[in-house]
């Protein structure tokens, strides 16, 4: 573990895993991103809600990390979402098109309501 | 022992140097003489030599042969062939015996025994050491190649004139071979600025060394002389002496007036410049006697005005006369096309590399250096931006290290009132691309620094960030697609330069020999909201 990798708890909302992140998101943020997954698959459930609240920072390494993140979801037909991202990373999501494979939400409550239309349009996606 | 020498046309015969020691007194006097011996490829000699599958008694030899005669005028008795593969590998000779009887019957088996064993091992140790002298002529070679390179890169410019109402760019690409091209500005007096490019013939450390000669005399008589057609026939008449044979530099000299937009140059047989106006592209014709060649020769002068938007462009031969696969050349006419496509700058470099990338195709040996330098009169030039320098530092390449150079970008350029959005994408730019400074560029070099120069006009701010990795093209970069990325297909990283290029408003790239610097140019008072939408909708 870096100085400068992110803190990640994972807590439950019903059927979702919320990843809480707290940190920055760059090449050091991928251990924490995947053990965070790991617990999160480990404790069941059928998705996953990434909370960027607590991250000021995301860089083209970080970028990265959570393109890995997203390829295993899908390969293991796992719905991602998230909120929390500030205007900038929410444009950053949309050009290099993060946002066509995880549900983009303002909040956590609107992400838990849609968990389940986001997983199947995910899925198809 | 006998070998044959590398050139594989004559024999040479060496003692061994266990027959030197054992022999005593007037035997070794006799042997000293008889050290080396040459034999002409037509002696017949060797053909009987290489047919004989025996020890050779050379008293029984009737050959009308120089090579026979001078063994047996050195006391040779007897020659053992070393015959590997067919092929006459080696001679063993024989003097007479120690105890001066003849030769037995069993002495001439034992040697041919040995003859047989030693044959395939003698050919061994020659192609042992024929391959480590091949290794030995292609590491020297290579060590030639850099030799050449750092001579080259030394002498080539630093850093580029900043000439107010003006846009100059270089590229310069070295053949594998180092061509021996230059270039160089010179500041004159009254604000003028010498621009030179030449071209060495011949490639290696003596075009390389000729160069920086020629470097060094242009420089010495620029400022003294200032006028182009004068400072060639001075630098001539300097080179002809030094100069080595078949050897020669052409070298295109202009004098710029920056405010004027006069440029008054003279040609000693070099490409000619191509000059692009609102009336099309023309070549600047003046001529003139490659330097080094012929004494006392003189140069026209020549003079062309550059109005604002007219832009001109100096080149070597390593582009207009690069060859397609199937022998095509590039061409003047091409490039004097392709001159027109552009208003000139970087977009025109680029264009002509990218057509000439396609022109060559794929696994092209690059046949000669290629130089360009282009002067670009900014449309509107009569009034030049002020441009102010609002911060200028440098920062150690350490990985991870981005966001300190960013927070001091933000102070620098606080007072220009960017927009909150679009002060996030500077931010972001300028991360990503000190980031691919200190990793690409300086190879995270801790002790390599990266340049940050922050300056702005009434109208544009611009972070150019420079690295010590010039002297070759920034590799291309693979567009990033999500989707290849998520099937596997490309590397999850890679979205770098991406980013930097969605996050502002324009983006140039400038490399001289020693640096590669990115540009990144926001447009001040253009903080409308749709552009933003427009770029989500990408």
């Amino acid at each position: 573990m870096t100085a400068n990798e992110p803190k990640v708890a994972v807590r439950r909302r019903g059927d979702v895993a919320v990843l809480d992140i707290v940190g920055d998101i760059d090449r050091d943020a991928d251990a924490a991103l995947q053990e965070a997954y790991d617990q999160a698959v480990a404790e069941g459930g059928s998705g996953m809600l990434l909370n960027f609240r607590e991250v000021g920072y995301i860089n083209s390494t970080g970028i990265a990390v959570i393109v890995s993140l997203l390829a295993r979801a899908r390969k293991e037909r796992r719905a991602i979402s998230a909120y929390g991202l500030t205007e900038h990373y929410r444009h950053i999501f949309n050009i290099t098109r993060l946002s066509d494979f995880i549900g983009i939400y303002a909040d956590e409550d609107s992400a838990i309501g849609s968990a389940g239309a986001n997983g199947a349009q995910a899925h198809a996606g | 022992m006998w070998r044959r020498t590398k050139s594989n046309r004559w024999w040479r015969a060496t003692q061994p140097e266990a027959a030197r020691q054992d022999a005593g007194g007037a035997l070794e006097e006799a042997r000293a003489g008889r050290a080396e011996l040459d034999i002409a490829p037509n002696d017949p000699l060797l053909a009987y030599f290489a047919g004989a599958h025996a020890t050779v008694d050379l008293d029984t030899l009737e050959l009308d042969s120089p090579a026979l005669d001078a063994l047996r005028a050195e006391g040779t008795r007897l020659v053992v062939p070393l015959v590997s593969q067919g092929e006459l590998i080696g001679l063993l000779r024989l003097g007479p015996r120690r105890s001066e009887q003849e030769y037995s019957h069993d002495d001439r088996k034992l040697l041919d025994d040995l003859a047989a064993h030693a044959a395939p091992a003698v050919r061994v140790a020659q192609l042992v050491r024929q391959q480590q002298a091949e290794i030995r002529d292609r590491e020297r070679i290579e060590q030639e190649l850099k030799v050449a390179q750092l001579i080259q890169q030394q002498f080539l410019p630093r850093e580029l004139p900043d000439l107010p109402g003006w846009h100059v760019a270089a590229y310069y690409r070295p053949a594998r071979a180092v061509g021996g091209d230059f270039y160089d500005f010179i500041e004159l007096p009254g604000g003028q600025v010498a621009i030179v490019v030449g071209d060495v013939t011949d490639k290696g450390v003596p075009a390389a060394l000729v160069m920086a000669t020629t470097h060094s005399v242009l420089r010495g008589e620029a400022v003294r002389l200032v006028a182009p057609g004068e400072v060639l026939k001075r630098a001539n008449e300097l080179l002809i002496n030094e100069m080595p044979p078949n050897m020669f530099v052409t070298c295109l000299y202009a004098v710029l007036d920056p405010a004027a937009g006069r440029l008054r140059f003279a040609n000693a047989g070099h490409n000619l410049p191509n000059l692009r106006t609102q009336d099309g592209v023309t070549e600047l014709r003046a001529a003139g006697m490659p330097l080094g060649l012929l004494p006392d020769m003189e140069y026209e002068e020549h003079e062309a005005v550059l109005g604002p938007g007219d832009s001109l462009l100096l080149h070597s031969d390593g582009l207009a006369e690069a060859h397609s696969p199937d022998g095509e050349m590039f061409g003047f006419p091409r490039l004097a096309k392709l001159c027109g496509e552009r208003d000139g700058g970087e977009a025109l470099i680029d264009l002509l590399l990218e057509e000439l990338a396609s022109f060559t195709g794929q696994g092209w040996e690059q046949e000669d250096d290629i130089t360009l330098v282009t002067l670009q009169r900014r449309a509107g030039a009569g009034d030049p931006p002020e441009i102010r320098v609002l911060d200028e530092f440098e920062v150690p390449s350490e990985i991870g290290s981005e966001r300190v150079p960013v927070e001091r970008v933000v102070r620098a350029v606080a007072p220009l009132g960017i927009s909150a959005p679009r002060m996030e994408r500077l931010k972001t730019a300028v991360a990503e691309t000190v980031m691919n400074a200190v990793e690409h560029g300086n190879k995270g070099r801790p002790e390599v620094p990266v340049g940050i120069r922050v300056t702005a006009s009434a109208s544009e701010l611009e972070v150019a960030i420079t690295d010590h990795g010039g002297g070759q093209p920034i590799p291309e970069s693979v567009h990033p697609d999500l989707d290849a990325k998520l099937a596997g297909e490309q590397g999850p990283r890679g979205w770098g330069l991406f980013l930097i290029r969605n996050m502002v408003d324009d983006l140039r790239i400038s490399t001289d020999a020693q640096h590669h610097t990115v540009h990144l140019i926001m447009h001040l008072h253009d903080d409308n909201a749709g552009r933003e939408v427009a770029d989500d909708r990408q």
